[in-house]
């Protein structure tokens, strides 16, 4: 069967290296797998939000009549109604939704960077990429801003279960409602506003590589791909999150 | 300062793919108005406004998933290693969801 072993030599072996399995490189496999086990953590966390949610009543009257309680799970919002520079006024999720925007906005610079760089357009790499990041630390602002406000609290505070008024948030205690709330909001934004910043560090590293003509100098531009994978799940996680946490 | 030597050929942008770009940001920038629409703007029962926004968010991740992240553009072995793994969300849901109502009920319920 000479034939065969002439076949065999030929083909390199599709998993003993110097290939690409799945037509993808090395690199950005190892992301999608990265990211695919993100997913399962940010999975659970949603979820368990849905879980303890569950497990405490909801409210049941007029969304008007609504007041913060320790009895009932919060309704959003009422709770993010917040906006920079418009102190008391009601403006429910609009705050959110700017930062919705902006994230969506830098996920679109970033799909324009990559695409320059599979065409090797190094100005174009940077400007596109300069984007991003300014897209990605506006949003990292935002958050600290909501943060902020959300640690603070409003003017009139809530009642906890003893009867005393408390402003604003913490782990164990908080005006909005249930402790189990503003906790799973800390560790839900929090763990997805730390991906942001890893992000936001990547993309600079890389903006860094690209402007100093490195990735030129290596050949390739594929590096902004693997990073602009991550970046492009950071914003997919803020649409889930969005939705799970703000609007539901 | 020593002059560096670009080694690589600019390829000019292929017109099609920056149009088909901004047409999904046009998708998903649609899709989230909607959301806040549904969310501020109208009296719909809390179950039919939660199924539109998990069915609007579902099409928002598809349209970044395959066309920024460009994994519908991949080989169908990748498209199913890291889609079908996610079946194991599924369960995790349905399996706290069902839990999260059984606390309520040990604590709560008559």
């Amino acid at each position: 069967m000479a034939g065969t072993a002439v076949v065999v030599d030929d083909s390199k072996n599709l998993w003993g290296g110097g290939n690409e399995p799945m037509n993808a490189s090395y690199g950005k496999l190892m992301m999608w797998f990265f990211l695919l086990s993100d997913v399962f953590t940010f999975s659970a966390l949603l979820i368990a939000y849905g879980m303890v949610r569950f497990s405490h009543p909801a409210f049941e009257g007029a969304i008007e009549e609504f007041v913060f309680s320790q009895e009932y799970w919060p309704i959003p919002d009422k709770v993010f109604n917040a906006v920079p520079f418009l102190h008391g006024v009601d403006l429910p999720l609009v705050f959110v939704g700017i930062m919705t925007f902006i994230l969506i906005l830098s996920s679109v610079t970033m799909v324009l960077a990559v695409e320059a760089g599979q065409r090797n357009d190094r100005a174009a790499v940077e400007k596109w990429m300069l984007w991003t990041l300014l897209g990605g630390i506006t949003f990292l602002g935002c958050q600290a801003w909501e943060w902020s406000h959300f640690i603070h609290g409003t003017d009139a505070g809530g009642k906890l279960l003893d009867g005393s008024i408390f402003y604003g948030a913490n782990l164990s205690q908080n005006q909005y409602g249930p402790p189990n709330f503003a906790a799973l909001f800390f560790f839900i934004t929090g763990f997805h506003g730390f991906h942001v910043f890893s992000g936001v560090v990547l993309n600079f590293i890389i903006f860094f590589q690209a402007t100093v003509g490195k990735l030129e100098r290596r050949g390739t531009y594929e590096m902004v791909e693997k990073v602009g994978l991550y970046w492009h799940f950071v914003d997919l996680v803020w649409v889930f999150v969005f939705t799970f946490f703000y609007l539901v | 300062m020593e002059q560096e030597k670009s080694t690589l050929e600019v390829i000019p942008a292929d017109k099609a793919k920056i149009t088909k770009i901004w047409k999904v940001t046009g998708y998903l920038a649609a899709a989230t108005t909607v959301e806040f629409i549904i969310a501020l703007g109208t009296d719909l029962s809390y179950s039919i406004k939660t199924s539109i926004f998990i069915l609007l968010t579902i099409y928002k991740a598809y349209y970044i998933v395959s066309e920024f992240m460009h994994l519908g553009h991949e080989k169908r072995s990748l498209i199913n290693s890291i889609v079908y793994p996610c079946i194991f969300i599924v369960w995790l849901l349905i399996a706290l969801l069902i839990q999260g109502e059984a606390v309520f009920q040990a604590l709560l319920g008559q």
